[in-house]
Formats: structure tokens, C-alpha cells, sequence
């Protein structure tokens, strides 16, 4: 296991008396779809944002892509793409617009730009929208969209805060079908969900519980674990012991 | 370089996609133009009298007669006591009540003085001030010429007269558009640049888009620059507008350089558009936004001598006037327009302007976090 792209040992994140992280440690091998599982205010997005170069770390390592989250934080942001909670694409610029200015900002030549998002409208089936206002799309083929533009770029990581939230069944299987194309490409992917049904498409998971990761496996051992029959089982067992309330 | 210029093209683009901002362009520099020189005009006319007139003479009704022909003011009653005049003040429908004792005309022509009496509301000082001092000129004016006609030529009084000969400079006709319509183009960009790009960067806050953008390589200059520029020629733009609406509506065209101007403009902007970008970096929403910048936006408005003069302020208050960079674009600008200023001039204005444009924008770069 030589290719570790992201290292994080005893990571906490406090806000006051509030410990949002509270020492975690694991590592991500390259290519794999690791998934961050946890209630609402678990802690998921906090650790993500740190990981991402967004927030301090109040304690603890943690490496991504090989730079440190302490100093490092712009040459992470060179090597990996993120797709937050909240829908980030420009709603007042078009597919295209939206495509060409990620892609340049991450230093994609406009040749290079062109290139990959008239591969990228038509593999997504926009090419009628491509020229339509992001705001104008429905929510499914929005997510589909800022995922692609999220590994436009060829990031080495892509971090993916529950990307499918709201989104029908039938979408949500081809967007993990994305996934799945990207992780072969050699992308890794860090995927946080509240589904379980994606939980077992990750090849690791880990639960985080208030702050804590109480499990960290894959889905099939961590069944065999808890003596369950599915991940749904897995996650109400650890995570009905948890204080903090759910927002 | 190339990332600055993906950035520019992505602003220029929600720009021009917003009708509104580009409604407001056009339309704030012209009817602000057009309406405010005029609502703001500090000349005093009609000056409301009430006339006691307990004489009822030749002298009296002439004395009357004249301050009715003078222009600055509107005699609205004859009262017969001072009382009742007194509530045509108290019901603000008369300024000054002038009241002309009995004897009037007798007192004059026997002992060759008299006094009459004049009561001014003093709510609005202004208006008391110069609409007292008018009609006190009218008064001696008229003083004048009963010596004249008494006597059939002209004595000096007691004292020796000084009579003043005076020529406004600059602004001939002492009109206060002159005054007030270089300071509605500060007030113009002052507002493009102070509110447009707070509340542009707030807006990708509110929206989460600021997040993207601080997960992506973007170096905080880029990003800056990236929001200046844009609305630092929108400002340019709407500075040109309000050039043309000046000398088509008002006949006022610069005499001072064009190229000095558009420099101090150009500077201005970069200094208000920094502004506008630190308190973005101090808000999270649209109407903090907002409020902050309303807040300062308008001490730096009342304080700057825009419409009111900074010299008469008290010395501490022309410290803070100092401070802001609307009261050198001000002088400036009505300086280069009105009196045709020179780069010597100005030059110490300048240094000014550059030296905020400097401070403000560096601080709001360095207190942009793409990491929190």
C-alpha cells in the first residue's frame, strides 16, 4: 500500500468547547472509492473541508496528494476536485461557461477546454442544454454536471460531499456509475452519503459518530462484523449511541 | 495571466447577463444628474414675508413695495398685529415677519432714523441666515435712497460707507448646479464602485460559489483582480455617461485636462472598488453588505464637502474628512472641471488617492481567507 494519496492521523477540528473532529486517523489508497459515512453532524463535512484545503486542522497530520494540510493547502487544490453540499456551478453562466471557466482557473488551455467539454456534453447528453443556463437545468443532470466539471481537470482526488442528496433513484445509479468510470481512471474518490444502498458500492467505508470513526472496513467485513444482513443495519447499531442531535 | 483572463471573461459575462446592473448603468448616472442638481440648490428664493404694517404711509408702503419687487421674496400678508404674523411663522407659512412701527414715516423725516423690526424662523439656518441678510440689504438699499430723495443728493451717513465691488471666480453667476453637479459624478462612481463589488463577492457567499472557488488554485490576487476590474470599467463607463448628461443638461464641460480627470477617476475607483471588496471580506451576506456599506458609505458622503463645505467644518472633523477618500476625488474633480487645476495642483490629491487604493485593496486581499 505505497500509494497513499490522503494520510490523516488523530486530524481534530475544534470550535470552542465543540470538538466537530475528534482525532481521526485512516489513509486512502489511490484509485479506491472510499466512502464517509455518519449522521447529520457527525463531523463529515468538517474533516472533508479540512482534507480539501478549506479549514485549519486544529491538531493532528494529515497529508493529501503527498502536501501537508497545514501549509500545503494550494498545491492540494491543484491536485484534487471537490463537488460540495450545496449546488456550486454558476447558475448565471451556461454548461459551457461554467466547463470553461473551471477548466481555466485550473490552468487548462482554452484548445484543451474546448476539447474535453464537447467529449464531456456529449457523453452527458447536454448537447441541446449546452448553450442553456446552468439555473435552468433539473437537479439530477446539475449534480451529474458539477461532478463532471469537478474532474475536469484530471484531479488526482475528487471529494464528493453527498452529491446525490435529492436526487431520483435512477440518476443516482448512473452518477455512481460515473464514479465508478472516474475511480477506473485512476481517480480516487472520497464520497460522503447518507445512503446506505451507495454505502455498499464503496470499497471502504468508514462511520464517523460524533466526531469519532468507530468503524473503518469494507461494507462486506463490517457486516460480517455486526452479524447484519446490510449496511443499513451496520449504521443504525453505531450510530444510535450517538449524543449530538441530528439538525 | 491566463487564469486572470478566464476569470474576467466569466465576470463580464454575469455582468452583461444582469439586466438590472445594466439598467442602472444608464439609468443612474442620468437621472441622478438630471434630478439631483436641482433638488439640491442651495440658493435661497422665496423668502416668505409677513408685512405689519402699522404705519400706513408713502415711506412705508414704499419700503414694502420694494422688498415685494427685490425677487427674493414673497410678501404672503398684510397683517395688522405682530401677533397674528407671528402665526403665519408658527404655521411655516411665512420665514420672516417684518414689522413697521406706527411713526414710521414721521420718525424718518423728522429725526432721520428709524427702526423696524424683523423676526426670522430659524429652523433652517441657511434660509435664515442669507434670507435675514437679503432682506437687511434691501432695508439699507432702501435706506439709501429715501437720503437721496430727502435731500435731493447724496450724503454719506454717519460712518464712512465701504461700497463692496465683488466678481465670482470660477463660477460667474455664483449658481450652485456649478457646484452641485461635479459632486453628483463622485457621488455616482462613489456608489458603483463602494456598493456593486461588496455585494458581488457577498452574492457568490450566499450563494456557496465562493467555496468552489476557494477549493480550486486561484491565487487570492487573481480573484481580486478578477472582481476590480470589471466594475472598475462599468465605473468608467458610467463616469463618461455622466460627463455627457453634464454638458448636455447643465452646459458644463471640464475646463482642466480630460486626461487628469480620467486619471483621478481611474484612481478613485480602484480606491472605492477596495472598499467595496474589504467589506466583503468582512460579511457573509448581501445585507450586512449592504448595511456596512451604507454606513460608511455615507459619513464618507456628508463628510467629503459634498455638499457642504469642509473648511467650515471643526478641525476634528476635518481630520475624519481626511480620511476618506471621497473628499480629495471631490476637490479634485470640482477643481479640474470648474477651475481648470494642472497636474501641480492636484498632485498632492493624488498621492492621497493612490495611497488608499493601495491600503484598501492589499488589506482586503490579505484579509480574503481561501482557507479558514
Amino acid at each position: 500500500m505505497s500509494d497513499k494519496v490522503i494520510i490523516c492521523e488523530a486530524l481534530t477540528k475544534q470550535f470552542g468547547d465543540f470538538v466537530a473532529v475528534n482525532h481521526i486517523s485512516f489513509d486512502v489508497g489511490k484509485g479506491e472509492i472510499f466512502g464517509f459515512l455518519g449522521a447529520n453532524g457527525a463531523g463529515k463535512t468538517t474533516a472533508m473541508r479540512i482534507l480539501c484545503g478549506l479549514s485549519y486542522p486544529s491538531s493532528g497530520k494529515a497529508t493529501v496528494a503527498g502536501f501537508d494540510v497545514y501549509k500545503q493547502q494550494e498545491s492540494i487544490k491543484k491536485n484534487i476536485g471537490y463537488m460540495s453540499q450545496k449546488f456550486s456551478l454558476y447558475e448565471n453562466l451556461t454548461v459551457l461557461e461554467n466547463i470553461e471557466f473551471f477548466g481555466g482557473v485550473y490552468g487548462l488551455s482554452s484548445a484543451e477546454i474546448r476539447r474535453r467539454s464537447d467529449r464531456l456534453v456529449n457523453k452527458l447528453g447536454l448537447t441541446q442544454e449546452a448553450k442553456k443556463l446552468v439555473g435552468a437545468l433539473p437537479l439530477g443532470w446539475k449534480q451529474k454536471l458539477a461532478f463532471s466539471v469537478a474532474i475536469f481537470h484530471d484531479p488526482q482526488i475528487v471529494f464528493l460531499d453527498e452529491p446525490t442528496g435529492g436526487v431520483d433513484p435512477i440518476t443516482r445509479r448512473q452518477f455512481w456509475d460515473m464514479i465508478y468510470e472516474a475511480a477506473a481512471a485512476g481517480i480516487t474518490v472520497f464520497v460522503t452519503t447518507h445512503y446506505m444502498d451507495e454505502a455498499e458500492y464503496c470499497n471502504r467505508i468508514t462511520v464517523m459518530v460524533d466526531g469519532k470513526v468507530e468503524a473503518l472496513d469494507t461494507p462486506g467485513h463490517l457486516k460480517a462484523k455486526f452479524g447484519v444482513g446490510s449496511m443499513d443495519e451496520v449504521f443504525y447499531q453505531l450510530a444510535r449511541g450517538a449524543k449530538r442531535s441530528a439538525d | 495571466m491566463k487564469v486572470l483572463r478566464f476569470i474576467l471573461k466569466k465576470e463580464f459575462r454575469q455582468i452583461f447577463r444582469d439586466k438590472t446592473i445594466l439598467a442602472m448603468m444608464l439609468v443612474m448616472p442620468t437621472v441622478q444628474l438630471i434630478i439631483l442638481p436641482l433638488a439640491m440648490n442651495f440658493d435661497v428664493k422665496n423668502v416668505n414675508v409677513a408685512v405689519v404694517d402699522n404705519d400706513h404711509s408713502t415711506l412705508s408702503q414704499q419700503l414694502i413695495n420694494k422688498v415685494g419687487a427685490s425677487g427674493y421674496f414673497r410678501i404672503i400678508t398684510a397683517s395688522p398685529s405682530f401677533h397674528e404674523a407671528l402665526g403665519y411663522i408658527e404655521r411655516e407659512q411665512a420665514d420672516v415677519v417684518l414689522e413697521i412701527p406706527p411713526g414710521f414715516e414721521r420718525n424718518l423725516v423728522r429725526e432721520g432714523a428709524q427702526h423696524v423690526g424683523v423676526s426670522i424662523d430659524a429652523i433652517n439656518g441657511t434660509k435664515a441666515a442669507l434670507g435675514g441678510s437679503y432682506l437687511l440689504n434691501v432695508i439699507a438699499d432702501y435706506n439709501q435712497h429715501i437720503r437721496l430723495n430727502e435731500r435731493g443728493k447724496y450724503v454719506p451717513g454717519k460712518g464712512v460707507n465701504i461700497d463692496i465691488t465683488y466678481s465670482n471666480w470660477y463660477n460667474p453667476l455664483a449658481e450652485y448646479r456649478f457646484y452641485v453637479v461635479p459632486a453628483v459624478m463622485v457621488l455616482l462612481l462613489t456608489l458603483i464602485a463602494g456598493f456593486l463589488s461588496a455585494l458581488n463577492i457577498v452574492r457568490e457567499k450566499e450563494m456557496g460559489t465562493i467555496e468552489q472557488i476557494n477549493v480550486t488554485p486561484i491565487k487570492k490576487w487573481q480573484f481580486i483582480l478578477g472582481k476590480l476590474i470589471p466594475f472598475w470599467v462599468v465605473g468608467l463607463v458610467v463616469f463618461t455617461l455622466a460627463l455627457m448628461v453634464a454638458r448636455v443638461v447643465y452646459g458644463i464641460w471640464p475646463v482642466g485636462s480630460f486626461a487628469l480627470l480620467y486619471l483621478f477617476a481611474a484612481v478613485y475607483l480602484v480606491a472605492m472598488l477596495g472598499f467595496g471588496l474589504l467589506v466583503s471580506t468582512y460579511t457573509d451576506n448581501q445585507l450586512q453588505a449592504m448595511f456596512v456599506a451604507f454606513f460608511f458609505v455615507m459619513i464618507f458622503m456628508l463628510m467629503s464637502g459634498l455638499f457642504t463645505a469642509v473648511d467650515s467644518m471643526p478641525r476634528w472633523a476635518q481630520g475624519i474628512a481626511a480620511l476618506t477618500p471621497v473628499t480629495h476625488f471631490v476637490k479634485v474633480v470640482r477643481m479640474i472641471v470648474l477651475k481648470g487645476s494642472g497636474f501641480a495642483d492636484v498632485q498632492k490629491e493624488l498621492l492621497y488617492l493612490v495611497v488608499f487604493a493601495i491600503v484598501l485593496n492589499s488589506w482586503a486581499i490579505w484579509n480574503y481567507r481561501k482557507t479558514s
